[in-house]
């Protein structure tokens, strides 16, 4: 593998640093929850849209330096990633949709 | 490729489909990645039904940072602080490993059986502290009563949550005991029974003006659980069937008891792809000492478990979001 011996120690190091700054901007917010971000936003609130994207964020760094998608050949890299988001996003949307459906038709009928 | 067969191997070879290396990844790595994928969708499938329940029950979820507020040997309420240390614990043995990879490359033994052990003692510290998470759950912190009717209702005090030993004195009254192979039947047992019964806590929500019940309902304007008024919350308390401490699988103080099933399940499911890592991670360390890589030439070993270990952290970032964060 052509990929295989050269050193990454200083990229290593700059994607921690990136991965916990990451992770302290996440804690911080949820900690803090500023009403104007806590409170409104489309669909869910803007708060949960930016933890939802922070964490895809870390995801796609972990992924593709630590466990070195980058160096793979394109096709293999696309075997692993398409089918797993295509599958995930298909399940998580349809599984969503189906629970707000269920609010919906069942929580006029619990009485609180 | 002479023919569309399979190409007898040496033994030796097994490991690495016999020098065959579709798109450039050797058997084993490859296999290590669609392993990922398919227990990628394993948790995925997970979350996704944690996603669907929660939307389910969008109007009276727990919330999580009044759930999880407990630090180790500290008193008082800091949540998100504690799985905020073991995110970084994660990570950084992720570092350590990736560490330990790029040693490899180089052929650097020693430095890599000092990266692999980092590696181990993060991971052992990581299931150290969901085990202490579990059982600060498990304890619970508040204690609540269960209505006939399968609700929740907590008790506060100028709007902030307190236990029922901070209102309810004396011991439990009504002379139950908890049944034991001693005291009773010798074949039957129950499990513990709690510290109140309802009527004193009745009885002690009835003596303190100052006291409130919650229900589980969230304001979705404020997102905030309501509080009742006192005349609305004994009314509530009347249908109370028993007080719980804690929360099971059956029970669970902070709110709907499939909450607290998918924190099990999930959790658990995780902390044990975190302990069978560990398991794996003690396999290769000791193969490096032993040289058994150094004989091989490469070290491409440690860089298979070490996707397993990263793939480890990475669905942790995502039960950190989806249980604790959003």
């Amino acid at each position: 593998m052509a990929h295989a011996h050269e050193s990454n120690v200083k990229r290593i190091w700059m994607v921690f640093g990136l991965l916990s700054v990451i992770t302290i901007i996440e804690v911080a917010l949820g900690i803090i929850k500023p009403e104007a971000l806590h409170l409104h936003g489309p669909g869910t609130s803007w708060l949960n849209w930016i933890f939802i994207i922070l964490t895809l964020a870390k995801a796609y760094y972990i992924t593709w330096t630590f466990m070195h998608m980058e160096g793979e050949k394109k096709w293999f890299r696309r075997s692993v990633v398409w089918t797993a988001v295509f599958l995930i996003v298909y399940l998580v949307t349809l599984l969503l949709i189906e629970g707000g459906y269920l609010y919906e038709t069942l929580s006029p009928l619990v009485k609180w | 490729m002479e023919a569309n067969i399979a190409i007898p191997s040496e033994s030796k070879e097994t490991w690495n489909g016999g020098g065959v290396k579709p798109f450039g990844a050797s058997y084993g790595k490859m296999m290590m990645w669609f392993f990922i994928v398919s227990d990628a969708l394993t948790f995925s499938g997970f979350l996704a039904a944690y996603g669907l329940t929660r939307f389910k029950f969008i109007d009276s979820w727990p919330i999580a940072d009044e759930v999880f507020t407990h630090i180790p040997f500290i008193h008082g309420e800091y949540p998100m602080y504690y799985v905020a240390f073991m995110t970084f614990i994660l990570i950084f043995s992720s570092v350590t490993m990736v560490l330990a990879v790029d040693a490899g490359h180089k052929m650097q033994k020693s430095k890599v059986a000092w990266y692999m052990f980092a590696t181990i003692i993060g991971g052992l510290i990581f299931v150290g502290s969901q085990a202490w998470e579990w059982n600060t759950f498990i304890k619970g912190s508040y204690g609540a009563v269960k209505t006939t009717d399968g609700k929740i209702l907590q008790f506060v005090k100028d709007g902030k949550q307190i236990a029922l030993s901070d209102f309810v004195v004396d011991a439990r009254v009504d002379g139950r005991e908890q049944h034991t192979r001693k005291n009773g039947l010798w074949f039957e047992k129950e499990g513990t029974i709690s510290e109140y019964s309802v009527a004193q806590v009745v009885n002690a929500y009835k003596a303190n003006s100052d006291v409130q019940v919650r229900t589980e309902l969230i304001d979705l304007d404020k997102k905030q659980k309501t509080i009742l008024s006192r005349e609305e919350g004994l009314d509530r308390l009347l249908k109370g069937k028993m007080v719980v401490e804690g929360a099971n699988l059956k029970v669970n103080e902070y709110g709907n008891t499939i909450f607290a099933d998918f924190f099990f399940f999930i959790t658990g499911f995780h902390g044990f792809h975190v302990f069978s890592g560990i398991v794996i991670n003690i396999i290769i360390f000791f193969n490096v000492i032993l040289g058994t890589y150094e004989k091989r030439g490469h070290y491409e070993m440690v860089e298979k478990v070490g996707l397993y270990w990263h793939f480890v952290d990475l669905v942790w970032v995502f039960v950190f979001t989806f249980f604790y964060l959003v």
